[in-house]
């Protein structure tokens, strides 16, 4: 087999070094690397799915979430991330244009878009465990706040993200460096909105049924 | 220990749980120990103040972003702590020697004590000897093998090894002040649970673990983007060394594996801290999911401790037969196989939780057909010895006793697969001595063959090798006397994590097996003054040319120790064996015509330091230090934030001193006398390599 | 797959959250890709909510379909937001993603298989 068979000799000027040392794509290594974060984290939120899953009838005789779900609060909720996930990519355009305004006004958007959600989300929390449906009431609500919980902290940390990356932008413009990092921001949040499909679906959606 | 006195419902808000009873001033074996470490620890630190090195230990060490001086502070953490966690094999030996409760009496060590040393020997052979172990070794080789000058992301690497040692760290704190768990090294609930464990031990487990846990995650997506992106043109995948295919695998398998963890245990540390109930006893808890979870991570965990212990086989196989290792592809597919099989295994560790007949069979079965692919690997080795002028220097030694250690092994775990055999088995000492049996005669008698193989290039002189194949004779004979009683045991009974016993036909059996102990301990020792005395005698042991062993893969083109930059030119690699290659055309060690500037990462504040406040927090919340916790939560992340701010993280080796550097090494080298045999390369060097 | 030599234009050019790698005219197309893939996951998430809410088909029927929108959902957005293609370039993003939804299929359903038995057996929840 060519591959293996070391008696081939190699080609004339051949001296064991490569010709020319080109230069190293280090952005896509970032991009590689945080996209295996991202894979990551997907197991994290498939643990979190299975608990879910496996306690979701462990209601203790306590409070059902047939009881407390409101689909159209929720609704609401998927609408406002969905929504910020299109205004990032449109972010992105103006990043790729290197429009500071443009991509600074639709992550602005973003940013309030995805406040929105995070208070709407805060505000279910409370009302649930005013409720009667805290953390600590039964296994099942312990699952659904360590899954929806676990999300909501991702965003939040992503937002944080947002203003550090606009202040990184204000100081040294779209850099190569700075185009990378709005890369990994960009997945990191379309993927957020992806874990949440599945939350409504899972959660909200069957919670009901 | 839960001394009702020192749990506190209504914690002081400045210092938490923590009182002054915390420290063990009652227990003196704990005090004795205490005492050794601020000794030995002052001792050294003093030393190094007095030596005028702490400015050198910081920029060249506690500062680095080198990937191979990472992965030396790795190996000789492992090894400190492997000293730890060999002292609680013994406390457990000497213990269950001297405790039959009808002749002699209870022993030395109370139930509570007996039970944090099992738990602590546990946690640290698997979290803190074995995984450094691997992860040293991986940093230290893997970027030499495929021609790149770092990892993909060093300053990640540098805070992989902080957050690690921190982890390592706060285990050892749990000794000085508070307690351990008492709860087996996996801490099941409900014993691990509030109403079980009260006190603080528990939390010191969920910290250190996280803690480094997440290191190790980091750690696993470093490597992988390192191989997928960074290999030297004209390396596809199948021309990758064979440790560098198993630590590509171990990496995917960490990646996928890690997150699970931290999620069962930030679970039971929300039942813990917060009163969920996930695995409480009553309100819709399930502690037999913890069960689950732990092993869904668990099995994949042992399979990141033992590929690239084959991988390491693999190299040492190879170089000392003179020859191609048999059976490339097969190795990489089965290497593949167990990778994606392990994922479909871990009940095994469970079967009788009570599953029933079709979930059990399923994993038997499962579990049976992963060995298979292992078992092939065997064969690569043999037939690979077979027809090659096979040399028995210290890294075959151990590759000889790996094979024959871990095949009794693996032919145990084949057993302990068949659920009905299980039932009868499980928890019983023939489960001890099969961990053990593959965990050290597979996993640490690869991690020594690879720290003997590469020693020399990481320092610049080989060990001792008559030292060496007397700790590789002391481990094998101490091991097999330490365990293959327990097999016996097993089968007559004896359960594990016994601290004393009543039956007196057991008596000879854990003699022998105390024994065992005892000559391991002595392995060990020889192989600490084998360290001491090779770094005495390094003049007569040196690697001038970079290739002691007559090797066949990229790690041996370099001087050894490498320069910083690794490779001053990138290779063009043009056959699996790319040493080998070159050597067999004459074109290995040749000065390159010319030499261009490099770009190196700067060594950096930011990996230690955000380390160093991870262990604070860690420790603020094991006692309930709130505001503690806080701060240095908020330390962490602006240090990073500010870390993400500094403009130069990189510079230039300018061709200059890329010159100088290597006009020496090749002076050094082309000066060697070539008639004095201490600085020949080792037996069967000058033999011709094979095709 | 050997060491990507691209220079940095083009890893710009094709990373992850570039929409298309040809002409001038990229942003244009490229909103509308983001606009189809707003519309496509404003259908996929509207259909499961109505029907749920409505309760219009029966509960093993409307499972089926909150299930299959959310797998077309996901694609959507992997496709339309994340721009995921065959391309070689984005070639170990999909093999891992691949990968990933595997291992994540044989932990939920694994763990949800697991848990039932023992759950039955062990007479949780009497």
């Amino acid at each position: 087999m060519a591959i293996s068979d070391m008696t081939i000799a190699p080609e004339a000027g051949y001296d064991g070094f490569a010709k020319e040392e080109h230069h190293h794509d280090y952005a896509g290594d970032t991009l590689l690397g945080f996209w295996i974060y991202i894979m990551s984290d997907c197991i994290l939120f498939a643990t979190l799915f299975a608990t879910y899953a496996v306690l979701g009838t462990g209601f203790a005789g306590g409070i059902t979430p047939k009881d407390l779900f409101d689909l159209n609060f929720v609704a609401v909720e998927t609408a406002l991330l969905l929504f910020s996930s299109f205004t990032f990519g449109m972010a992105m355009l103006g990043a790729q244009a290197k429009d500071e305004s443009r991509l600074f006004k639709w992550l602005g958007v973003t940013f309030l878009l995805g406040l929105a959600f995070l208070c709407m989300e805060m505000y279910e929390f409370y009302h649930f465990s005013s409720e009667g449906a805290g953390p600590t009431t039964s296994a099942y609500w312990s699952a659904f706040y360590a899954l929806v919980a676990t999300h909501g902290l991702h965003v939040f940390a992503g937002m944080c993200w947002m203003i550090i990356l606009v202040i990184h932008i204000k100081r040294d413009g779209i850099t190569e460096e700075n185009h990378t990092r709005l890369a990994c921001l960009s997945l990191f949040w379309h993927f957020l909105d992806i874990i949440w499909i599945c939350v409504f679906s899972m959660v909200y959606l069957m919670g009901v049924m | 220990m839960a001394n009702k006195a020192t749990i506190i419902t209504d914690p002081d808000p400045i210092f938490g749980k923590l009182t002054w009873d915390s420290i063990p001033f009652h227990d003196p074996v704990i005090l004795t120990v205490i005492l050794v470490v601020i000794m030995v620890g002052g001792g050294v630190f003093g030393a190094i103040l007095y030596y005028g090195k702490l400015r050198y230990l910081w920029d060249e060490w506690l500062t680095s972003v080198d990937h191979k001086k990472i992965g030396i502070m790795y190996i000789i953490a492992a090894f400190i702590m492997l000293i730890r966690g060999f002292s609680d094999a013994l406390l457990m030996r000497s213990q269950q020697a001297l405790a039959v409760s009808d002749t002699t009496g209870v022993g030395y060590l109370p139930p509570e004590h007996y039970d944090q040393i099992f738990t602590a020997h546990g946690v640290i052979m698997i979290f803190f000897v074995a995984m450094p172990l691997v992860v040293g070794l991986m940093n230290l080789v893997v970027p030499l093998q495929i021609g790149a000058r770092d990892v993909a992301f060093p300053f990640l690497n540098s805070l992989s090894f902080w957050l690690f040692v921190v982890g390592a760290m706060l285990v050892n704190a749990s000794l000085i002040v508070g307690e351990f768990a008492s709860t087996g090294w996996l801490a099941y609930p409900p014993l691990s649970g509030l109403e079980y464990s009260p006190w603080v031990g528990v939390d010191y487990w969920l910290w250190a673990l996280q803690i480094s846990g997440i290191g190790t995650l980091l750690s696993g997506i470093n490597f992988f983007v390192t191989i997928i992106r960074m290999r030297a043109p004209g390396m596809t995948l199948m021309k990758m060394p064979i440790f560098t295919w198993t630590s590509l695998s171990a990496n995917v398998l960490i990646i996928l594996a890690f997150p699970i963890l931290t999620v069962t245990i930030t679970l039971l540390t929300l039942d813990r801290y917060v009163g969920t109930n996930f695995f409480t006893n009553d309100m819709g808890g399930n502690q037999m999911m913890y069960v689950n979870l732990i092993w869904a991570w668990g099995h994949p965990e042992v399979y990141i401790l033992i590929l690239p212990a084959f991988g390491i086989f693999s190299e040492v196989t190879a170089t000392f037969s003179r020859k191609r290792l048999f059976g490339y592809t097969s190795f990489i597919w089965a290497t593949v196989c167990i990778m994606f099989l392990s994922f479909i295994v871990w009940l095994h560790h469970f079967f009788t939780m009570g599953a029933g007949a079709s979930v059990n069979a399923f994993f038997g079965i499962a579990t049976m057909i992963i060995s298979i692919p292992t078992g092939v690997k065997i064969f690569n080795w043999l037939f690979t010895m077979y027809k090659g002028r096979v040399t028995f220097d210290a890294p075959m030694w151990w590759t000889c006793s790996f094979i024959i250690t871990f095949t009794i092994g693996g032919m145990t775990g084949v057993m302990l697969a068949i659920p009905a055999a299980n039932f009868v088995l499980h928890n019983s000492l023939f489960l001890v001595a099969h961990f053990h049996n593959v965990i050290i005669g597979g996993a640490l008698f690869g991690y020594f063959a690879g720290i003997t193989y590469w020693f020399p290039k990481a320092t610049g002189f080989k060990l001792d090798e008559k030292l060496g194949k007397w700790a590789c004779a002391l481990w094998t004979i101490g091991f097999f006397m330490a365990f293959m009683p327990l097999y016996v045991l097993g089968f007559m009974g004896m359960t594990r994590r016994l601290n004393y016993y009543d039956n007196p036909a057991w008596n000879d059996w854990l003699l022998v097996a105390g024994a065992g102990a005892l000559v391991v301990m002595v392995a060990i020792g020889v192989q600490l003054y084998q360290i001491f005395a090779s770094i005495r005698d390094r003049k007569l042991n040196m690697d001038v040319t970079g290739d002691p062993w007559n090797g066949r893969t990229l790690e041996w083109t370099t001087s050894s120790p490498p320069p910083f930059y690794n490779f001053a030119r990138i290779p063009e690699v043009k056959d699996r064996d790319q040493l080998a290659y070159l050597k067999y055309h004459n074109l290995a060690f040749q000065q390159p015509d010319k030499y261009n500037r490099i770009h190196m990462p700067k060594s950096t504040w930011a990996g230690i330091t955000i380390a160093v406040l991870s262990g604070i927090m860690g420790f603020a919340m094991v006692w309930h230090i709130w505001w503690l916790a806080i701060v240095s939560t908020v330390a962490m992340v602006g240090c990073f934030i500010a870390y993400n701010f500094e403009k130069e993280k990189d510079f230039y080796v300018e061709v200059d001193e890329v010159e100088a550097i290597e006009n020496a090494y090749f002076k050094r080298m082309n000066e060697r006398p070539a008639t004095e045999t201490n600085n020949a390369p080792a037996s069967g060097a000058t033999l011709p390599i094979q095709a | 797959m050997s060491t990507s030599h691209n220079d940095a234009n083009n890893a710009l050019l094709n990373d992850i959250n570039s929409a298309t790698q040809t002409h001038g005219g990229a942003a244009h197309g490229s909103v509308k890709e983001y606009v189809w893939g707003l519309i496509w996951s404003i259908i996929l998430t509207a259909i499961p909510f109505g029907l749920v809410m409505s309760g219009a088909l029966s509960s093993g029927l409307t499972i089926v379909i909150i299930l299959l929108c959310a797998v077309a959902q996901v694609f959507v957005q992997l496709v339309f937001f994340l721009h995921m293609n065959t391309s070689s370039e984005q070639s170990w993003n999909v093999v891992s993603g691949v990968f990933i939804v595997l291992i994540t299929l044989i932990v939920v359903l694994g763990s949800v298989w697991i848990m039932q038995h023992l759950n039955h057996n062990m007479l949780m929840g009497h």
